[in-house]
């Protein structure tokens, strides 16, 4: 019987460090690139012109119906196709990742703002505040509260994500750390750590979100 | 100062107004009643534009309501609008409510916009009520503070569409309280209400709706003693009786 060595971890650690590094950097883009391309695309989809609210629409169904994978490929061929020359697997996917995500923050926002009675902005435009304020200074606000822990959800979600790069040979933390579980022969030690820091990173958003829940009740 | 033309309005093919003319002068009150889903609030919403409508015209100190011209933020800027349900902004204070407009309309500086507000809400009654969200308020209390927030802007006229009735009944008394204040002060208001005390102690005219109509519109004690149709006699014994 094989005693743990969980010595493999120490000595793996900069290797592990990229992939988390990888990981943390997919979230970071993922995340602030889809809320503002999703808030964006949101407000198309709530204009009452159709040929404004139909490609919204229609972009949104589009790519919430395909499985990541298939998007991360398509924009890793696709883009070089385009522009005439390559741009690299690490771009491709942030690219990727923020088209995808964008879909989804596009529902989360829109939601968000439909959920804001609609007697809020009457009462604002009432006092001669312009569609802009109306939204910056009443709605939104309100409407980002609603949305927090669904947010805070979605990216927990493209922390688990982050794995599918491997399909453009990009190495993410679990893909690091199942590199090293091969190579040295210690899967369980291995295996043990990712699932223990995504269960850490899982809580702590939940967490985070009973926190806001919290606060917002007081 | 309020003038309503011909002001027709349909959602779809379900036409709400049919063709309701009315004019309010310079320091008038008139209150606006009819049964549920006659049209008063749709009516009171075309008045600053929040309602857009197909055919008629409306105008406000001479400037046209409907044209595309207009710029019709400035114009809702010049008259007050207290809602039903409050629609006090959850997410701020009493103050902030108040001096929000102020600020971004007006462009008035925080420091000028609190310092008005405060006098304001004082003068409704809210002294030590301007950093108590509306989650802790009364519901009178935040109507209240929805008349703070119209007044703030120094308007030239108000609207009221049914500000007592998501009310308990002992806090009726203290937005109408606030709002006769008002009309004995000059100001030109419109309001819908089925409060007929109110009507009967403040108001100049009562216009009655029907079916997007304007019925009746008559001077109150022409109203309360001889309405001229049965529709309005049959509300009249309705809300009186009550
Ligand atoms: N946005 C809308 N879309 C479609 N129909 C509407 C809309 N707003 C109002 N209506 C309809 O217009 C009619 C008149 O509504 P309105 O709110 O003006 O009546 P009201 O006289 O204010 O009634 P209440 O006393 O119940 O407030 C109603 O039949 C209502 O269902
Ligand atoms: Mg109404």
């Amino acid at each position: 019987m094989n005693d743990f060595d969980w010595g493999v971890i120490a000595r793996s650690w900069s290797f592990l460090a990229e992939g988390m590094a990888l990981s943390a950097l997919l979230v970071l883009v993922a995340t602030v690139g889809g809320l503002v391309l999703g808030f964006g695309l949101a407000l198309m989809r709530l204009s009452t012109h159709r040929f404004i609210a139909a490609p919204a629409a229609a972009y949104v169904t589009v790519m919430r119906s395909l499985p990541l994978v298939l998007v991360l490929f398509w924009f890793y061929f696709l883009i070089p196709l385009a522009i005439g020359r390559p741009i690299g697997s690490l771009m491709s996917a942030l690219i990727a990742f923020v088209m995808f995500e964008a879909a989804f923050y596009c529902e989360i926002i829109r939601a968000g703002i439909a959920n804001v009675r609609k007697g809020q902005a009457e009462a604002g435009l009432a006092t001669g505040l312009r569609r802009g304020q109306v939204m910056r200074h009443i709605v939104m606000p309100q409407a980002l509260r609603a949305m927090m822990p669904l947010v805070l959800n979605q990216i927990v979600i493209v922390f688990q994500d982050t794995s599918l790069v491997y399909v453009v040979a990009l190495h993410d933390f679990l893909t690091t750390a199942s590199i090293v579980a091969s190579r040295d022969g210690r899967p369980t030690e291995m295996y043990t750590l990712v699932a223990v820091v995504y269960l850490i990173i899982c809580l702590s958003a939940t967490k985070a979100v009973e926190f806001y829940r919290k606060g917002r009740t007081t | 100062m309020i003038a309503v033309e011909d002001v027709h309005k349909s959602y779809g093919k379900l036409q709400i107004l049919r063709g309701c003319s009315a004019t309010v002068r310079q320091g008038e009150v008139v209150v606006i009643c009819g049964p549920s889903g006659s049209g008063k609030s749709t009516l009171i919403k075309c008045v600053n534009g929040l309602v857009p409508f197909e055919r008629g015209t409306i105008t406000v100190n001479g400037v046209s309501v409907s044209d595309p011209k207009t710029d019709l933020p400035a114009l809702r800027s010049r008259i007050g609008m207290v809602f039903q349900s409050f629609e006090l902004y959850p997410h701020m204070t009493a103050l902030e409510n108040v001096s929000l407009a102020q600020i971004h309309v007006l462009k008035r500086s925080r420091a000028e916009a609190d310092e008005r507000s405060e006098k304001i809400l004082m003068r409704v009654g809210l002294g030590s009520k301007m950093t108590s969200r509306p989650s802790q308020l009364s519901g009178g209390q935040q109507q209240r503070v929805g008349i703070a927030r119209a007044l703030a802007m120094d308007p030239a006229a108000m609207l009221f569409d049914e500000p007592t009735s998501a009310l308990d009944p002992e806090m009726i008394n203290e937005v109408l309280e606030v709002m006769q204040e008002l009309a004995l002060e000059g100001m030109t208001m419109m309001v819908v209400t089925h409060e007929m005390g109110f009507a009967q102690r403040v108001a100049d005219r009562v216009l009655f709706m029907d079916g997007g109509e304007i019925l009746e519109d008559t001077p109150k004690a022409q109203f309360f003693t001889a309405p001229a149709t049965e529709r309005a006699k049959q509300f009249l014994t309705k809300v009186l009786t009550h």
